[in-house]
């Protein structure tokens, strides 16, 4: 089965986050990136469905980016295209240049992770929908293929939802999906001898835009207390009384 | 501003999330002076409308078919965008749940409208909606406007307040919205609920346990504490990790984000990814031996002492207060 799999290069959420000069955006001065964690499982899901068929990386982001690229070839995809695009644009941009790229490919299943963990916006998967005009599974914890038949469980609130669709389609990968590999040494060596494609982005204007960003105000005063059966109950009456939440 | 309000319902039940929506709505009507009608799709759905109005849900909007007796995100979300453009809405409300994430993106393409998800806040800054948000695990917020003529927002459940208003009552009007065959190309098929179990992400008091319970025989402790305040049990990364607990219960960055009205955060250090998925609760309270543990950064009440001592007096306590 031939594969495309969405991928982004995002900060490894132990990062600190210092808001840049322009106030809308982040300090990428000593920010380590990382392949979105969400993204591993969608990777590791298409190599264990590929059987034979062509799994192919995409990502939407600068020359930095192609790391990401690399650790996906490690672990054993085929091929990596880079869809240049230096700017941090909304996630609209980022799935009309992905839209674009899929299109030429023409495969048979989209994995993506369920959201980014830079902005977590979860948008990508059912945009992709859209604009493809496939059908999308978010938040997929296991699903089966028979045929052009898929099926597949994912998480609602109070428990999961058994979903059916047809291929060719777009999932959007949950944790609990697989036990994402580890790229070996020499796969990681080999994988820096393998091209990466270039494309342009699609260059759609962005539908939104950020007037500010920073970082959210500390709490202050915490009543910390030390444990005794007296501030058990000084708790209960805070809580009570003060808070107004029990 | 013309606002529609899309009003999730589950199986014909409204949850808190549906009140909490049309209030915000509301409120965004009142302060640029213009008007918001609430949206209910599904099958037989009509009836709900009555349980909108104290919430000042006037104008109820109903789009009903037997295929809609199941979810399937294509046939909402085109009935979404199809009653937003016949009632030339331009700003679009939609709870940011499970079912609200596979709806908003595809209806803001639709729509050709920017999104902003997963809301805290909305504010008006000279008559245009200036949406704030979490991003970066929680470590930074930032305030989003939207460039397009028309909006769609997704809010953050249990961070609007549904408050109610005296003297509404809901007239209803049904719309005829045509379905394509691909509308319907993903189908629910089976709905599997975690019986008898309140879920983190509708709970308005959380009781979550980490690795100071040293093991899942322990948990009794959280299950008995949440009882008390009539939570949900909540779980650490670590612990569901370490398969003492579901991935269900799970809080944080790979499980569920939360903003209940109180966390209880125990046995809890506070690794920077618990926190992406529960800072935005409105009371913390942490619950540690290490005084040092980062939880009690971002806590309003603490307490600093051993889960196995200071759970069963903060069970019995919170007991007492309610005459159990």
């Amino acid at each position: 089965m031939n594969i495309v799999v969405c991928v982004s290069h995002t900060p490894d959420t132990a990062t600190k986050i210092v808001v840049g000069a322009d106030g809308k955006t982040i300090d990428p001065k000593g920010v380590k990136f990382i392949p979105n964690p969400y993204d591993e499982f969608a990777v590791e899901e298409g190599l264990r469905r590929r059987d034979g068929g062509t799994l192919t990386l995409l990502c939407v982001g600068g020359d930095s980016a192609k790391e990401t690229l690399r650790w996906g070839l490690a672990v054993g995809a085929d091929k990596a295209v880079l869809i240049k695009d230096e700017q941090r644009n909304d996630s609209f941009s980022v799935a009309s240049s992905l839209a674009e790229a899929i299109k030429s490919l023409n495969p048979e299943l989209v994995l993506v992770g369920r959201q980014s963990i830079d902005y977590d916006s979860a948008q990508i998967g059912p945009m992709l929908a859209e604009l493809l005009d496939l059908p999308v599974v978010s938040f997929v914890t296991s699903f089966e293929i028979n045929g052009t038949t898929l099926r597949a469980e994912r998480d609602v609130e109070g428990g999961k939802e058994v979903v059916e669709t047809t291929l060719p389609c777009i999932i959007t990968a949950q944790k609990g999906l697989n036990e994402p590999r580890y790229p070996k040494l020499p796969d990681i060596m080999k994988a820096k001898a393998k091209p990466i494609e270039e494309r342009p982005a699609a260059n759609m204007p962005d539908r939104t835009q950020t007037v500010e960003m920073r970082l959210p105000e500390k709490k202050q005063g915490g009543k910390i207390l030390e444990f005794s059966p007296e501030n058990v109950r000084e708790l209960v009456r805070l809580l009570h009384e003060e808070a107004k939440v029990i | 501003m013309t606002i529609l309000a899309y009003i999730e319902q589950r199986g014909g039940q409204l949850k808190k999330n549906a009140f909490e929506t049309i209030t915000a709505a509301r409120n965004l009507a009142a302060s640029t002076g213009g008007k918001f009608s609430a949206l209910l799709v599904g099958d037989g759905v009509a009836g709900l409308a009555s349980q909108l109005a104290p919430y000042g849900a006037a104008d109820v909007i109903v789009v009903e078919d037997a295929r809609l007796a199941q979810f399937a995100s294509g046939a909402v979300s085109t009935a979404i965008a199809s009653v937003a453009a016949a009632e030339s809405a331009n700003v679009v409300l939609i709870s940011n749940t499970l079912h609200g994430k596979d709806l908003a993106p595809r209806v803001a393409v639709k729509l050709s409208a920017g999104l902003v998800p997963d809301c805290v806040a909305l504010e008006l800054s000279d008559g245009n909606v200036v949406a704030t948000r979490p991003v970066f695990a929680g470590k930074a917020r930032i305030d989003v406007a939207v460039t397009t003529p028309n909006k769609v927002f997704s809010l953050r459940p249990n961070v609007f307040t549904a408050t109610v208003v005296e003297g509404v009552s809901a007239a209803v009007r049904s719309a005829s919205v045509s379905f394509g065959e691909k509308d319907f190309a993903t189908r629910v098929v089976e709905t599997k609920l975690n019986t008898g179990k309140k879920d983190v992400a509708e709970a308005d008091v959380i009781v979550s346990g980490g690795r100071g319970f040293k093991g899942p025989e322990n948990f009794n402790l959280v299950e008995n504490l949440a009882e008390a305040f009539g939570g949900a049990v909540g779980a650490s990364r670590a612990v569901v990790d370490a398969g003492w607990r579901p991935h269900s219960e799970q809080v944080g960055q790979t499980g569920k984000t939360v903003s209940p009205s109180l966390y209880v955060a125990c046995g809890i250090s506070g690794a920077v990814q618990h926190l992406a998925g529960m800072s935005s609760s409105k009371y913390i309270v942490a619950i540690n031996k290490d005084k040092d543990a980062p939880i009690f950064g971002v806590a309003d009440y603490g307490i600093i002492g051993d889960v196995f001592e200071v759970l069963p007096a903060l069970t019995q306590e919170v007991n007492a207060l309610h005459g159990k």
